[in-house]
């Protein structure tokens, strides 16, 4: 938002940590879809949603941030585990996890790549915001969440009772439809 | 903090997600890579409301709507992707054709059962 932005380069040092954690996510991301065991694939999640939450705390999000590691790399890496371990799946490495057209679909990744980039690029070439540490503290953003959103926030509340009993019924095995 | 850095990395992060959609067999790894998707637009979401200075945080409130929607979505995702295991033998998302178009050609190595009534 301000003016006087100081050049890309040299990067400031908020923005080299910034960019060795986003270079430590988007590589574990490439060897999440890459690898050839399903177990490594879980645990090269773990180190990329690491990543990102130390990513989130460099841009000043601090609750995101624990946010992130208590239920993405808590819960839901956990939940995947168990899925894996459930599906009988192979540990070692299996050969057949990518489908036949993983040339096509490397294509159509590189063209969003490529226009993504390109537009992001070129639309925030000079934006520029300064940290200011607190701003997403556990307390302002409960404030927020409390005060000004705190109608999607009960709506989500009865999404996740309707998810939970969604999966019970999904996974339980002598509820049966009307004949 | 320029904002070019995280909003590249998320775009990395969606179209890496992108492939993982495409390429992979294992309907659990399909999921993995709807993860990576999501992450990539938290990272948006976070890096425009540090970037906008927004006052209702509401970059920063939708990221943690948007985790617990995917929290919700992985359980509910897991719990048909074990379903069709039981039920099927397999999660490979290019076996599962009953819902595909059927072939006019005559097919006499389509496995019965497959088509609904």
């Amino acid at each position: 938002m301000t003016s006087q932005a100081p050049g890309l380069w040299p990067p400031s040092g908020p923005e080299v940590v910034f960019l060795l954690l986003g270079a430590v996510a988007v590589g574990s991301a490439l060897l999440v879809v890459t690898t050839r065991q399903l177990v490594h694939a879980a645990l090269w999640l773990v180190v990329c949603f690491g990543a990102l939450a130390g990513g989130y705390l460099v841009l000043t999000a601090e609750f995101v941030a624990w946010v992130q590691v208590l239920i993405y790399v808590g819960a839901v890496v956990v939940l995947l585990l168990f899925g894996i371990m459930l599906t009988r799946a192979p540990i070692g490495p299996s050969a057949g996890l990518d489908s036949g057209n993983r040339w096509a679909a490397a294509l159509v990744a590189l063209a969003t790549a490529g226009v993504l980039v390109t537009v992001v690029v070129t639309g925030f070439r000079t934006a520029y915001a300064p940290l200011r540490p607190g701003q997403g503290s556990a307390g302002s953003l409960g404030a927020s969440v409390f005060r000004t959103w705190v109608l999607p926030f009960e709506a989500l509340s009865v999404l996740l009772l309707a998810a939970l009993v969604g999966a019970i019924v999904l996974s339980r095995t002598d509820i049966r439809g009307r004949e | 903090m320029h904002l070019v850095y995280p909003v590249v990395v998320s775009a990395l992060l969606f179209s890496i997600g992108v492939y993982g959609v495409l390429a992979r067999r294992n309907a659990i790894l399909v999921l993995m890579s709807v993860e990576l998707m999501l992450n990539a637009v938290n990272l948006n979401l976070v890096a425009f409301d540090v970037w906008l200075g927004d006052r209702l945080h509401g970059g920063q409130v939708l990221t943690l709507f948007v985790i617990v929607i995917a929290a919700a979505e992985v359980g509910l995702g897991l719990a048909i992707v074990l379903a069709v295991f039981r039920t099927r033998r397999t999660v490979d998302v290019d076996r599962l054709r009953a819902l595909a178009e059927v072939v006019r050609t005559p097919d006499p190595g389509r496995p019965e059962g497959e088509d609904a009534s």
